[in-house]
């Protein structure tokens, strides 16, 4: 059976459900967001991903309604939104303190949207069974929030946000007040209600290992800027500039000067070092500065040099991160630089080939790397 | 044995300070008016034993509590205390509550200050601040000046002495009561729940009454007894600020106690208004415990 796989975003027929812009948003003298065009499609789970203060809570507020736009726009499914109320707008927002009327029970949390357009009560009742049994609460129907853990809590807002059936939902940090064990559980959780509903998810975090889980595309942000929209996976393989290669996962960054090869760069990042060799779609000029980002997964580390490496480069081990399935090598060059080098422990401890002040050769492919400019 | 001296603190404190005295005006109440000091009889005589006890016990009766149901003046004034508190306890809520709302919205920085102006009035005495409305309400007083003066009216109006007096005495001095609770319970609301009502199709207003009144219900309902226990007992502000037709039962038990010396007549009128006064405050104790549960 063949997958279609689900990129709207390649697709120049279709059409976006929300589209920014150049929206600007402006605090006083403070810039929260500048000048930003960005396209959103339908089903898509799209993740805002960057350090805190960077824009991307003030972004998915200006989605629900409760800032306003300083310049630009923001039209979501084709309607200019600059006029039109949180309460007037066919999108709800999960809040990243649950938000839950203490006052009110699980169930009647839940109607509360549903009652305001007043439906009929057993079109209410049948709505909320619906999400009660979606989100696995319908024994804690009758509690009130102050009654529930913290996880049902999380349960009880999402279910509340989708009981209007949405078109949009903002998730505002949603699973940040969970512990580890259980936003990993509750993040296929969410994944699977979003695949469920069909509805589209538009989610704020600084978690990148939570964005690129959840994700069909995430939006490195930073100062109020979208550096990168891409897949999780292309964001990790192919970042464009090293604040987002340095924000996703881990990663070794040495800085060089490019000239043009056959068919690559050569790289000199050190006197009297040959230099390293890269392949890029990017044109770079002869003399340029650029920036080599390695992830160290991709470094292979050997006693001795391996014939065939197209970049190999001798180091000592400074230090070693033993982290149970891999370990982490922290190797100094030369010239001072450091890379890390990631090994799978396939063998026992005890068995480690290398330890510490041992002298090693780091070598990758010349694809490994990502030549950036900036 | 810690827990029992814990806990039996308390319980002395109580009964030396409230079921002692209530038993003395309760058995005042029992007795009889009399020339003689103090002014009521029958005496307990500690010397005659067991059979003076049961003596004494004997010529206690209910005489004065029939008395109460007989003249009309009581209950009406019963009634008429009640209805001034009730009246004054919504007064106070609806001035209360807009302003326990703006210094809940006021910004963090401000409101130490805020809640410092609403405590201020507490360190003056009660009874200068209830006189200096005299000063204020009276024909000749600053609000009759200040109106003929903006023209507003022609010739003063009479405030002082009359019910709307009363009313304003109870409501300024009862406000911080009203305020403080319901300051408290709007405070600690997390500002999210209201986006959250919107976010869901409520208009501003409707997000009001369905969120913001109903989470500060607890602090609503503990500012209204605060006001209405005191005010139903009120005897300073009615016979400073009222008039002659101001019938509250506060004055009446002073009248009683004083004027007419019948101590056993005015502890029979106590003994009464503590009836009264058991229902809310069982009910205001009921409330306080549910909160406290609430906040668990």
């Amino acid at each position: 059976m063949a997958q279609t796989v689900f990129a709207p975003w390649d697709d120049p027929q279709a059409k976006p459900l929300i589209q920014f812009k150049n929206v600007t948003k402006r605090f006083g003298d403070f810039t929260a967001i500048e000048n930003l065009t960005q396209d959103i499609y339908e089903r898509e789970f799209f993740s805002l991903l960057g350090p805190s203060g960077c824009g991307k809570t003030t972004l998915m507020r200006m989605l629900a309604g409760f800032e306003n736009v300083t310049e630009g726009q923001i039209l979501i499914a084709g309607q200019d939104m600059a006029h039109v109320p949180p309460n007037k707008r066919a999108v709800n927002m999960m809040f990243q303190s649950y938000a839950l009327f203490p006052h009110l029970s699980v169930w009647e949390n839940i109607a509360f949207g549903l009652k305001r357009e007043g439906k009929p009560k057993d079109e209410i009742a049948a709505r909320v069974e619906e999400m009660l049994r979606l989100t696995r609460l319908v024994k804690f129907a009758k509690r009130k929030p102050h009654q529930i853990s913290g996880g049902q809590r999380q349960r009880v807002a999402l279910a509340r946000s989708l009981a209007k059936a949405p078109k949009l939902l903002l998730l505002d940090e949603p699973l940040g007040a969970l512990d580890k064990k259980l936003r990993q559980d509750t993040q296929f959780e969410l994944m699977d209600i979003q695949e469920k509903t069909g509805t589209t998810f538009v989610i704020v975090t600084h978690d990148q290992e939570e964005a690129m889980t959840v994700s069909s595309r995430v939006a490195v942000m930073d100062e109020g800027r979208i550096i990168q929209v891409a897949t999780p996976a292309q964001i990790y393989e192919a970042p464009n500039s090293v604040y987002v290669a340095d924000f996703i996962g881990d990663v070794n960054i040495i800085n060089g000067v490019a000239t043009k090869a056959e068919d690559g760069y050569l790289i000199t990042w050190a006197e009297g070092q040959a230099p390293f060799m890269a392949k890029t779609p990017n044109l770079f000029a002869d003399g340029q500065t650029c920036h080599l980002a390695i992830r160290p997964e991709k470094v292979a580390i050997s006693a001795e040099r391996p014939a065939d490496a197209v970049n190999a480069v001798e180091g000592q081990i400074i230090d070693i991160a033993y982290l149970g399935n891999i370990s982490t090598y922290h190797v100094k060059l030369v010239n001072g630089q450091m890379i890390k080098a990631q090994a799978a422990n396939t063998r026992r401890l005890s068995r480690r080939t290398f330890t510490w002040e041992d002298r090693v050769w780091l070598s990758w492919t010349d694809t490994a790397a990502v030549m950036l400019e900036r | 044995m810690r827990r029992f001296i814990l806990i039996a603190v308390p319980y002395l404190w109580l009964v030396a300070l409230f079921l002692v005295p209530f038993l003395i005006v309760l058995k005042i109440s029992l007795s009889d008016i009399a020339l003689s000091i103090p002014p009521y009889t029958p005496q307990l005589d500690w010397t005659a034993g067991w059979a003076g006890f049961k003596d004494f016990l004997g010529q206690l009766d209910f005489e004065n509590f029939t008395f109460l149901t007989q003249d009309p003046l009581y209950w009406r004034a019963y009634v008429s205390s009640l209805q001034i508190a009730l009246i004054s306890t919504v007064l106070t809520l609806l001035v209360g509550y807009p302003i326990a709302y703006a210094m809940a919205q006021a910004p963090d920085e401000w409101r130490p200050t805020l809640l410092l102006l609403v405590i201020l009035p507490f360190w003056t005495s009660f009874l200068i601040r209830v006189y200096s409305w005299i000063g204020i309400l009276s024909n000749e007083g600053f609000l009759n000046q200040f109106l003929l003066w903006t023209g507003v009216i022609s010739t003063p109006l009479t405030i002082l002495n009359t019910n709307t007096a009363v009313y304003i005495g109870i409501v300024y001095t009862y406000l911080p009561f009203m305020i403080l609770p319901i300051y408290s319970a709007l405070e600690k609301m997390d500002g999210s729940l209201l986006e959250a009502a919107e976010d869901l199709g409520c208009s501003r207003l409707s997000a009001f009454w369905l969120v913001t009144i109903p989470l500060s219900k607890a602090g609503i309902i503990a500012g209204c007894f605060l006001v209405f226990i005191p005010a139903l007992g009120e005897f300073v502000i009615p016979s400073l600020l009222g008039g002659s037709d101001t019938l509250m039962i506060g004055k009446v038990l002073w009248e009683e106690f004083f004027s007419n010396r019948d101590w056993p007549v005015a502890s029979a009128v106590a003994v009464i208004l503590l009836l009264i006064l058991v229902v809310p405050i069982v009910l205001f104790q009921r409330n306080e415990q549910k909160q406290r549960e609430m906040d668990q």
